[in-house]
């Protein structure tokens, strides 16, 4: 399979503090791939590096085909980078930033306005062409950051937390407009700490907890991980609650509620097995409901460590199942 | 990368910095309001009191102009301040293009902004009495005397802008290259001053600038050393500002990224 973003063993550091930690990452050509993780690990600072922003301390990555270290600009010349805070001029009108970026890229002035208009149909900113982009919605400035990212034609597309801070509705046209674009062969690689986001656009995700990929797979995988059906079982005291808790690998749990989520395979043997196990242990299940794992389920199990004590989880589990590489 | 795209890199950069000094009316009113003002102020208001040898108006000309640079370049730090706290600037730096061209514009758009700053102190003046003796070469010299002020300024103010980081902190290099003057030759003789800012006032890069000027265009500096001698000054200490700050700013500039 054709690689658009090759990198192996990325390190960095920040004044000593290790915010990236060997990180392998394997990005196929076409594709939507997520990295997912929540603040602080480490999303942005790779996208960073992989842009060419910030040097790796080590490791070697080959972008859209160029080395990373050794040839910077062929690599900026085959990607777009679309950060946190939409890179747009707010004192220039959406018009006039799309040329302004269109002549940094070289394009004569004909064709850059050309090009201009172009991309204002069809990021739905005809309207608001001549309007400075300090009086645009967030989600108009995300979508004319997007126009931007989108003038050279990159064969990669970098955008970390394009979604952040818009309502559901300008999410939603957001994620529209990354489809399209991934359906005319531009590989995007993103970074979320939405999970709805990532099971909705990626094709592959990659988890990220502390500057470390713990997982990576499809959705479903990662899903499949935690087995095929989450069994949630509620308690009738606290005393059984927590026998329960000493004999089954519990995703989650919750010591107010007395419920303990466990993983299985949805079979009717297993969750019989699962039931006789608590009985015998003195920790009858006062209720018991099963459903789908969320991708939720899976960031909770395994970035365990950053959760408080009234949710007790075990990674371990889901770890084993999970390709780590 | 061909000089034809830094050029027409940095001629696009330079488009985009005067097309945002435009569109700030409040910033742009002010730059023009203030030589109008203070030359009135100082002609009218403390110039009766003052007594510099001769029409007040014919001694504070360069100082007002130089009062005017700092003023400029205070705008230019928050400029180049506001840039690095922004996403574009990490945007323009992912792309193909010359990073000298995204400093260069903000110098650029400074200069200019200046050089109207400098044009409205000497109409002003001229209207209100001011009458230099220079002759077309003596305006040239002083023109270019005023250029490498201003370029040295701008430079010092951008790698300011650049260390900074905020437009906030930025807007502290006002003050400081505002206050300045007032401890050089500006406004008074440096022999008026208390004993203690004199040697503060003679020996300060700003004195020299301002009576270049001064000498220039009036014939005779208020320091009683030759032109040629306060110009030779002038250009060392700009040219090593200037030397400084440019590779101050492009270091920076290099290794400051965008929070």
């Amino acid at each position: 399979m054709p690689y658009t973003v090759n990198a192996l063993g990325i390190r960095k550091s920040f004044g000593g503090k290790l915010v990236l930690d060997e990180v392998d990452l394997a990005v196929p050509t076409g594709s939507i791939f997520a990295l997912l993780g929540p603040n602080g690990a480490g999303k942005t600072t790779l996208v960073r590096i992989l842009a060419t922003l910030v040097r790796p301390d080590a490791g070697t990555a080959t972008v859209a085909g160029h080395d990373l270290l050794a040839d910077p600009l062929g690599v900026r010349r085959s990607i777009s980078l679309t950060g946190q805070y939409a890179a747009v001029d707010d004192m220039l009108t959406g018009a006039e930033n799309l040329q302004m970026m269109a002549r940094l890229l070289h394009l004569p002035p004909r064709t850059a306005r050309a090009r201009a208009a172009e991309l204002l149909a069809e990021f739905d900113l005809e309207d608001a062409a001549q309007r400075r982009v300090k009086t645009y919605s967030g989600g108009m400035r995300r979508r004319l950051d997007l126009a931007v990212s989108m003038i050279a034609d990159p064969r990669l597309l970098f955008l970390d937390e394009p979604t952040a801070g818009l309502d559901p509705r300008s999410r939603e046209q957001l994620w529209g407009t990354v489809r399209d674009l991934a359906n005319v062969g531009v590989t995007v690689l993103l970074t979320t700490q939405y999970l709805a986001e990532a099971d909705q656009l990626a094709d592959t995700i990659a988890l990220l907890h502390h500057g470390r990929i713990v997982a990576r797979g499809t959705a479903d995988q990662l899903k499949a991980s935690l087995g095929g059906e989450v069994v949630r079982l509620q308690f009738a005291d606290a005393a059984a609650y927590r026998r329960a808790l000493g004999c089954v690998q519990a995703i989650r749990a919750d010591e107010r509620l007395r419920a303990v989520e466990v993983g299985t395979d949805g079979s009717a043997a297993s969750v019989r097995d699962l039931l006789g196990q608590l009985d015998t242990a003195g920790a009858p299940a006062a209720r018991v409901s099963t459903g789908r794992p969320s991708l939720d389920d899976v960031f909770m199990a395994l970035t365990a460590t950053a959760t408080t004590t009234t949710t007790t989880t075990t990674s371990s589990h889901a770890q084993e199942k999970v390709t780590t590489r | 990368m061909t000089t034809a795209y830094a050029l027409s890199d940095t001629r696009v950069m330079i488009a985009r910095c005067v097309r945002r000094s435009l569109r700030d009316p409040e910033a742009f009113f002010t730059a023009l309001m203030l030589p109008v003002v203070l030359m009135l102020l100082f002609v009218y208001i403390f110039g009766g009191a003052l007594n510099t040898g001769g029409a007040y108006v014919d001694y504070v000309v360069p100082g007002l102009i130089v009062l005017c640079a700092g003023f400029g370049a205070g705008t230019t730090a928050v400029a180049v301040a506001t840039d690095m706290s922004s996403g574009i600037v990490d945007r323009f730096r992912s792309m193909p293009i010359h990073g000298s061209s995204i400093l260069a514009g903000h110098i650029v758009a400074s200069l200019a902004r200046n050089l109207l700053a400098t044009a409205l102190v000497i109409g002003v003046g001229l209207g209100v009495g001011w009458r230099p003796v220079a002759s077309p070469v003596g305006w040239l010299a002083a023109a270019g005397m005023i250029v490498a002020f201003i370029l040295a300024m701008s430079w010092l103010a951008a790698a300011f802008g650049l260390l900074v980081g905020s437009a906030e902190a930025a807007n502290a290099a006002t003050f400081v290259l505002m206050f300045i003057p007032y401890l050089s030759t500006a406004f008074v003789p440096a022999r008026t001053l208390p004993r203690v800012l004199r040697p503060v006032a003679a020996n300060q890069p700003f004195t020299p600038v301002i009576e270049t000027m001064r000498g220039l265009w009036m014939g005779h500096t208020s320091t009683g050393a030759s032109v040629g001698h306060e110009a030779l000054l002038a250009v060392g200490y700009c040219a090593i500002i200037l030397v400084a700050a440019f590779a101050a700013a492009s270091w920076l500039f290099r290794h400051r990224t965008a929070a």
